[in-house]
């Protein structure tokens, strides 16, 4: 493709290549770290033994996580407000989306600059968290869902997408005489299932990462999501062992550390699983946003 | 009907197509009352959920009393603007904020550019593809699950970065309990999450350079280095300016998460920045008024950055957001 290959240009290519073997490996093996800790005994991590593979290798940490029902609560809470909250997402983002994108909608100019002031100017903290407050919604996973229906940046790539379908294909259902609704569930809604995916995908991936508005808006354990629960784990060393439960008692073989590492991997478990699917969908939905600005 | 059509003809022709005109736009909206109606309820959103919070903000210039509320409350004008200004507590941690943000701009922004065109020279695409896959992954990670990951990695007594230090012969480093490496820490972490994932919108820009550039300016005799300058740069410069701007416009919103994760005792001192500032004084010990005007300073800062960015892009490149 480019010709001759010049002896330089050799040496430079085989720097790259190792130069992006070792930044390879540098995004790569804190998770083989973790992953190893966590399969490790206690007496191993804390005499600082393990690196990439587990030493003394032990289920027991996972057997302390599993049988912990803070952490299932937690994981439970964080499984419904991805779900709920990406639903929530995609209907509400959607359903103005749409209306605004179409040339019938008088006043469509008026709610995307509302949509865009929100994106360069947006209210501090504390009149949010009064919100919230009068609204009732805190210690309620609401508080985790309603706040975030709409994000503005998902709007625009979802808007963009909608004005670029023909006029031809809704106007052709008009005028045989299918109502707006119809045409909205039989022919655009199927013709959007690329963009429906990949801004789901960034929705739900920010639910289950989301911690911020757990920390201002939940304060009771009942209602904490995964990401506040382990952040209270690391905080606290919050880690109690149940004496009764005696397959614990021999703490010898189990330490605090490998419980986090533990419960890292669980809390990160449904995103690694989910990447194949994840990679072929963030790529096509980052670069469709990209064509608006 | 006939009757008002009359009317209309007897009026002076200006006054009857406004009519007209008023006429066709409640027709218009009348015969698609469906598009109307299923954007309410978004509308409502933002009204309630962003706007509100909006108006709130006058709080700032008040003695808010959360049992007076809004209308009873004292105003104290800009008091409060005032008095962040006399704060050691807010210098401190504005200069924290504003270090941090240099430090990202410097370092964490050119990065995915360098990545991706380095990524861009690559001609085994398999290793390419191993490669995208391994560097996009940490961007999925909540900050919560990297500060957890940190802590193990590079802990002083037990993380396998101080094992491999050692091998150096360095001693133990408290990378997370010592105020002057925690700039460090917190601009990193940020530089190992996101470089990869930033190469996605300049890839995109240099799948699009036409490859006849590149043959015309090697039988030019321009080598490899050449080229890059003189194509490859020119090409992202479109794509660089934007995201320029965008991050420009953030530059103080660094991002609570991301601090408040590694924050602790002993690194909060340079490690502080102005939204956990705000979580601490305002949620947590209930300063209201005060940290709503220290947001306000914050967001208002940001939307004069992004203009003056906007502004000077566009003289310059001709490139700007809006």
């Amino acid at each position: 493709m480019y010709g001759t290959i010049s002896k330089s240009y050799k040496t430079f290519n085989a720097f790259n290549i190792l130069f992006l073997t070792l930044l390879g490996l540098i995004m790569f093996l804190p998770f083989l770290n973790v992953i190893a800790q966590s399969f490790s005994s206690s007496a191993a991590i804390t005499e600082g033994k393990v690196s990439f593979l587990p030493v003394d290798f032990t289920l027991i940490n996972y057997q302390y996580v599993f049988s912990d029902a803070s952490i299932w609560r937690a994981f439970g809470v964080s499984v419904f407000v991805t779900i709920a909250g990406t639903l929530i997402n995609l209907v509400a983002t959607a359903t103005l989306a749409y209306p605004v994108s179409r040339p019938e909608y008088v006043g469509r100019r008026i709610v995307v600059l509302m949509v865009l002031i929100t994106m360069i100017f947006s209210a501090p903290l504390i009149p949010n968290f009064l919100l919230i407050k009068n609204l009732h919604m805190m210690n309620t996973p609401w508080a985790l869902i309603i706040p975030g229906a709409v994000s503005a940046f998902n709007f625009f790539v979802m808007h963009s997408f909608f004005k670029q379908l023909p006029p031809e294909i809704i106007d052709s259902a008009r005028i045989d005489g299918c109502g707006e609704l119809r045409i909205m569930m039989k022919m655009v809604l199927p013709l959007s299932k690329p963009v429906m995916a990949s801004l789901g995908i960034f929705y739900a991936v920010g639910h289950w990462n989301a911690y911020m508005s757990a920390l201002y808006y939940i304060d009771q354990p009942k209602w904490w999501p995964l990401q506040v629960k382990l952040k209270r784990m690391f905080e606290t060393d919050d880690i109690s062992i149940d004496p009764s439960a005696s397959q614990f008692t021999d703490l010898a073989h189990t330490s605090p550390e490998g419980i986090k590492m533990a419960t890292i991997i669980i809390a990160t478990l449904p995103i690694i699983m989910i990447y194949p699917f994840l990679q072929r969908h963030f790529v096509k939905g980052l670069t469709l946003g990209a064509v608006k600005s | 009907m006939s009757n008002q059509t009359e009317t209309a003809a007897r009026l002076p022709t200006g006054i009857k197509r406004k009519t007209n005109k008023d006429n066709n736009i409640w027709r218009l909206i009348w015969k698609y009352k469906v598009l109307y109606l299923i954007s309410i309820p978004s509308i409502l959103y933002f009204i309630i959920f962003k706007y509100i919070p909006l108006g709130g903000s006058i709080i700032a210039f008040q003695e808010y009393n959360i049992f007076k509320g809004f209308g009873g409350s004292e105003w104290v004008g800009f008091a409060h603007f005032a008095e962040m200004f006399r704060h050691y507590d807010f210098l401190r941690i504005l200069n924290n904020t504003v270090l941090i943000g240099l430090y990202d701009l410097i370092f964490a922004f050119p990065a995915p550019i360098i990545l991706a065109i380095l990524l861009n020279e690559l001609r085994l695409i398999v290793f390419k593809r191993v490669v995208q896959t391994v560097v996009y992954m940490p961007h999925f990670l909540s900050w919560v699950v990297i500060a957890g990951m940190s802590v193990a990695i590079l802990s002083p007594t037990t993380g396998v970065l101080n094992q491999l230090l050692g091998l150096f012969g360095i001693d133990p480093l408290y990378f997370l309990g010592d105020n002057s490496y925690i700039r460090t820490v917190l601009v990193g972490s940020g530089i190992w999450r996101d470089t990869g994932y930033g190469t996605i919108l300049y890839l995109a820009a240099l799948a699009g350079i036409n490859p006849e550039l590149y043959e015309a300016a090697q039988i030019d005799g321009a080598n490899r280095w050449k080229q890059t300058l003189r194509i490859t740069l020119p090409a992202l410069l479109p794509t660089i300016m934007i995201l320029f701007l965008l991050h420009i416009g953030k530059f103080l919103d660094f991002g609570f998460e991301r601090v408040w994760v590694f924050l602790n005792a002993l690194n909060t001192e340079n490690g502080e920045i102005l939204d956990t500032y705000i979580y601490r004084a305002g949620l947590l010990s209930q300063q209201y008024s005060y940290t709503t005007a220290v947001g306000l300073f914050k967001s208002i800062v940001g939307l004069v950055l992004v203009m003056a960015g906007n502004f000077f892009s566009r003289k310059t490149t001709g490139e700007s957001l809006y």
